[in-house]
C-alpha cells in the first residue's frame, strides 16, 4: 500500500496540520510517513501546500510531481493540482470562493462544503477536520481512532478539551463529501 | 524502547543535540532551520541538562561563541543556512586552524546571494572544499533521513572530539522541513567539568596548579611554525580519509549503471532506480554519507565494473567534480542538477538518465 | 656593602608579580599595552584568581597578549573576543572572563560584538585600549583617530567628510543597560596608573558578583604610530585625546 496525497488551500485553513494528524495516524498504524511543506513566506496568508506519503514501504522520494489524491481547498490551488492528479486518483475540493469545476472526467471527484458547514456550526478551527473526514470517507487509509489518537498526541494537554468537537467534525465531513464527477 | 515519534529534520536535530549532552547551542534565524533554534527555546534544556541556548546578533557572533565554547573542551553547536554559512566561514577556518572540536549544521537553500529559500545542495564546493581560508577540511555528513539528522548529531559530535576538527552536518531544505518517523537517542548527561578537563586537557576552563596554560590559537607567525601546523593537520586528514569514510551502497553488487547522489537527491534517486529495475535495466545507488572524506576507492572499485555512473545534485554540478575524480576517466561519468530551489522528479531523473547514459 | 647583601628578601621594595611570564614583550618601548598587562596581572594575582581566569585576546598588537600572563587564554578572530568570552562565560559561569581589545578590534571590524555583549550584560570584564591608530597593521586610521590626526591611510589628517568622526564608544556602551560599569582610565602618570589598577580590580570583582559588563577603557599613546617620542606622546595625549576623551567613571552602578 502506498498513498501519494497533496493538500492544498490558503495559509490559515489548517492544510499542514491537517496533513500532519494523518501522517500521526499513519505512523500509528505503523505505516513509512513522509510530510513534506512547501514552506516559506507563503505561509502567512498566501498558498500553503503538504505532501503526506503513507506507504508500507521506505519511501524515497518526499517531494512528487504526481498524486492519488489531491484535496484543495482554493482556486490557486485546483489550478495548480487537478493536472497532477493520476489518472484514476482522487480530487476532492471545496466549492467556497471556487469559480470553476473540475474538468477532468479521468479521476474521481467529490465536493466538501466544509468552509459553509464549518461556519454553520460556528466552528471555523474545525474546518480541516471536516475535510479530513470527508477524505477518510472517501479513502479510509488509515482508522479514526488512530486519527483521534494522533490528534491527542500532537495536541497539549490544554486543549484536550476541544477533542470531541473535532471527532464530531469529521463524522459531519464524512457525511457531507458527494462525489460530482 | 524508544517512542517512534513524528518530527521535522531541523526539530530533530535539536532535540538530539540535549540528548547527546550538548553544552551550548549558538545561532541565529535563518529559513529554513529556524525550527532547530526553536525547538531548544521551547524544550528548554537550561532547566533540564543545563545545555545553554543562545540568540546570538549575527551568524558570525554565532560562530564565534562557538570557538568560545568549543575553546574551553565543551561540545557545542552552531546551524544555519547558506547565506549565513558563509557568514560563518571565517570562524570556521579559525576552528580548524585552531583544532577545535564542534558540531556545524547547515540546511542549505538556493543561492548565490540572497537566493531563495527553497532547497539546494549548492554549498557542496564551500563544506568539502575549504570555504573558508587556507587548507583545511571539515568532516561533513550528508543526512537522507530525519532518523540520520537525529543520528549524526552525536556521529559529529563523536569524530570532532575524536580527531579535534570541526563537522559539519550538509543538510538541506527538504530534510530540515519534512516530517519522518524518527527514534531519538536515549538521554546521554552532559560530562561534568571534570571530565571534560580530563577529555580536552588543551582546554581553557581556568589554569591548574599541575599544568602551564593553555592557549587556544591559530596563529603561528614564523614560516616554519606554521607548515609544520600544517603538516600536522594534513597528515590527521589523511589518517580520517583512512578511517571515517561511510557511504551507502543500494544495489550495486549487480549495477549496470550507478546513481551517485547524497542527501535528499540519494531518495529521488531510488525512486528513479526502482523505475529503472522495472524497465530491467540495472541501476543501483551509490550514496556518499560523508562528503568529505569522499568515498572515492569505491566509486574507483565500481569504475572497474559498470557501465557509467549519473550523478544528481541539486547544483549545477558540484560533487560530480570528485565523482569523475574518482571514476579518472574509466567510464562515463554524466550528470543531471537542478538549481535555485528547483527539485527533480524521479521521472524526470530517469528520463534523463536515459537519453544521456543508456541511449547514448 | 656585597651584593649579596643587597640582594635579600628583607630588602625587597618591588617584585614582579609571577602571573606575568618572563617573555620578553614585543611592544614598543613608552607603549601602554605594557603597563596595562602588569596592572591586569597583579589585580589577578592579588584577588587570588589565577586559575579561575580566562583571557581572550584581541587582533592587533596585543594579539600576543596570551604570551605575557600565566593563565589560560583564547586567541580570538578580529572583533570577535566579546563572542568568544559570552560563550565562555555562559558555559563556565563560575570562571572569570576578560577581553582585552584595542580600538580597532572593538569599536570598528567587532563593534556589533561588543555592543552585543554589553547589552546582554555579560559576566566580563572587557579592557579597552584606546590610542587612537592601528598599531600593528602600520599606523593606519582607527576609529577613535582624532579629527585632523594623521595616519597612514588618512595622510593629509581625518577629515569628517570623508572618513566620519571619532567615536566615542564607551559613552555608548554606557547606555546600554546591560553595563555596569563603565570607565575612562590612563596609565601616564604614577597617580593615572593606581587609579587605572583601582578600575581593573573593580571590574574583575563586578565580574565575580554577577553585576553585569564592565568596560575600563584606557586612552593610551601609541608613540611608534604618532611619530612621537614616548614624552612628547604623553603630552599630546593630554592636550589632544582627553578633550574628546576625558577621564573618570561614564557609569557605576
Amino acid at each position: 500500500m502506498k498513498k501519494e496525497i497533496i493538500i492544498a488551500g490558503f495559509g490559515g485553513q489548517g492544510v499542514l496540520s491537517m496533513g500532519k494528524i494523518l501522517a500521526y495516524a499513519g505512523l500509528l498504524e505503523g505505516k513509512e510517513v513522509t510530510w513534506m511543506p512547501a514552506y516559506g513566506p507563503e505561509q502567512r496568508g498566501g498558498t500553503a501546500n503538504v505532501t503526506v506519503i503513507l506507504s508500507d514501504q521506505r519511501i524515497s522520494a518526499p517531494m512528487l510531481q504526481v498524486y492519488d489524491i489531491a484535496v484543495v481547498l482554493n482556486q490557486p490551488s485546483m489550478d495548480k493540482f487537478e493536472p497532477r492528479v493520476k489518472p484514476g486518483g482522487v480530487l476532492i475540493y471545496d466549492s467556497n470562493g471556487m469559480t470553476r469545476k473540475p474538468t477532468r472526467t479521468d479521476i474521481n471527484v467529490y465536493c466538501i462544503d466544509a468552509t459553509d458547514k464549518a461556519s454553520e456550526m460556528g466552528a471555523q478551527k474545525t474546518f480541516n477536520m471536516i475535510v479530513l473526514g470527508g477524505l477518510l470517507k472517501i479513502d479510509p487509509m488509515v482508522a479514526i481512532d488512530k486519527v483521534m489518537l494522533g490528534l491527542k498526541k500532537s495536541l497539549p494537554e490544554r486543549h484536550h478539551k476541544l477533542l470531541p468537537a473535532n471527532e464530531k467534525a469529521m463524522g459531519i465531513g464524512a457525511e457531507i463529501i458527494r462525489k460530482t464527477a | 524502547m524508544e517512542e517512534v515519534k513524528l518530527m521535522k529534520g531541523n526539530e530533530a536535530i535539536a532535540h538530539a543535540a540535549i540528548r547527546y549532552g550538548c553544552d551550548g547551542y549558538f545561532g541565529y534565524p535563518i529559513t529554513p532551520q529556524s525550527e532547530v533554534m526553536e525547538t531548544l527555546m521551547d524544550e528548554a534544556p537550561w532547566n533540564t541538562t543545563g545545555m545553554v541556548v543562545l540568540q546570538a546578533e549575527s551568524e558570525v557572533a554565532a560562530i564565534n561563541m562557538v570557538y568560545g565554547g568549543a575553546g574551553c573542551g565543551k561540545r557545542v553547536m552552531t546551524s544555519s543556512s547558506s547565506p549565513g554559512m558563509s557568514l560563518k566561514q571565517e570562524g570556521i577556518s579559525y576552528l580548524a586552524g585552531a583544532e577545535l572540536p564542534c558540531l556545524l549544521v547547515n540546511v542549505m537553500r538556493g543561492g548565490p546571494g540572497l537566493g531563495t529559500i527553497q532547497p539546494s545542495q549548492a554549498d557542496y564546493f564551500q563544506s568539502v572544499k575549504g570555504g573558508g581560508h587556507g587548507d583545511y577540511k571539515l568532516i561533513t555528513l550528508a543526512p537522507s533521513s530525519v532518523q540520520e539528522m537525529a543520528d549524526f548529531v552525536g556521529k559529529a559530535f563523536e569524530l570532532a572530539f575524536k580527531y579535534r576538527n570541526p563537522a559539519l552536518i550538509l543538510s538541506d531544505g527538504i530534510i530540515g522541513q519534512m516530517m519522518e518517523k524518527v527514534i531519538l537517542p536515549p538521554f546521554q548527561p552532559r560530562r561534568t567539568n571534570e571530565e571534560v578537563r580530563k577529555e580536552c586537557p588543551w582546554g581553557t576552563m581556568g589554569k591548574t596548579d599541575d599544568r602551564t596554560y593553555n592557549v587556544i590559537t591559530s596563529l603561528a607567525l614564523e614560516a616554519d611554525v606554521m607548515e609544520a601546523t600544517n603538516r600536522r593537520l594534513q597528515a590527521k586528514y589523511r589518517q580520517i580519509e583512512e578511517n571515517e569514510t561511510l557511504f551507502e551502497a543500494i544495489n550495486c553488487d549487480d549495477a549496470d549503471y550507478v546513481y551517485v547522489a547524497f542527501g535528499s537527491s540519494a531518495r529521488l534517486c531510488g525512486d528513479a532506480m526502482e523505475m529503472a529495475r522495472r524497465n530491467g535495466v540495472k541501476v543501483g545507488v551509490l550514496r556518499p554519507i560523508t562528503l568529505w572524506p569522499f568515498p572515492t576507492k569505491e566509486i574507483e572499485r565500481l569504475a572497474k565494473r559498470v557501465k557509467g555512473f549519473m550523478v544528481v545534485e541539486l547544483s549545477a554540478g558540484q560533487m560530480v567534480e570528485d565523482v569523475r575524480l574518482a571514476v579518472n576517466g574509466c567510464v562515463p561519468v554524466e550528470f543531471h542538477g537542478r538549481t535555485g530551489g528547483s527539485v527533480p522528479s524521479s521521472e524526470e531523473i530517469w528520463d534523463v538518465t536515459q537519453q544521456k547514459l543508456i541511449k547514448k | 656593602m656585597t651584593t649579596k647583601e643587597i640582594i635579600n628578601p628583607a630588602n625587597l621594595v618591588y617584585d614582579k608579580t609571577s602571573i606575568l611570564t618572563d617573555n620578553v614583550m614585543h611592544y614598543c618601548p613608552g607603549c601602554s599595552h605594557g603597563v596595562v598587562h602588569k596592572l591586569i596581572a597583579e589585580v589577578i594575582e592579588e584577588m587570588g584568581i589565577q586559575n579561575k581566569t580566562v583571557g581572550v585576546a584581541p587582533v592587533g598588537c596585543a594579539v600576543f597578549a596570551y604570551n605575557y600572563l600565566n593563565i589560560d587564554w583564547q586567541e580570538a578572530a578580529h572583533g570577535r573576543a566579546p563572542a568568544l568570552a559570552t560563550a565562555i562565560n555562559r558555559l563556565l559561569p563560575e570562571n572569570v572572563v576578560f577581553t582585552y581589545q584595542g580600538d580597532g578590534d572593538l569599536a570598528a571590524i567587532g563593534t556589533a560584538e561588543t555592543i552585543h555583549a554589553c547589552n546582554r550584560g555579560e559576566n566580563i570584564a572587557i579592557f579597552f585600549i584606546n590610542n587612537a591608530i592601528y598599531g600593528m597593521t602600520g599606523g593606519q586610521m582607527a576609529p577613535t583617530t582624532l579629527v585632523g590626526m594623521k595616519t597612514a591611510t588618512c595622510p593629509t589628517g581625518r577629515e569628517p567628510h570623508l572618513n566620519g568622526y571619532p567615536i566615542r564608544i564607551s559613552n555608548l556602551l554606557a547606555e546600554l543597560d546591560g553595563t555596569c560599569y563603565v570607565t575612562r582610565q590612563s596609565v601616564h602618570k604614577l597617580a593615572a596608573v593606581r587609579k587605572a589598577k583601582r578600575a581593573i580590580q573593580k571590574a574583575f570583582e563586578n565580574v565575580i558578583a554577577k553585576k553585569g559588563t564592565s568596560v575600563v577603557e584606557i586612552v593610551s599613546t601609541c608613540n611608534s604610530g604618532w611619530k612621537m617620542t614616548p614624552h612628547q606622546s604623553n603630552l599630546w595625549m593630554e592636550e589632544n585625546m582627553f578633550p574628546l576623551y576625558p577621564l573618570g567613571d561614564l557609569k557605576d552602578r
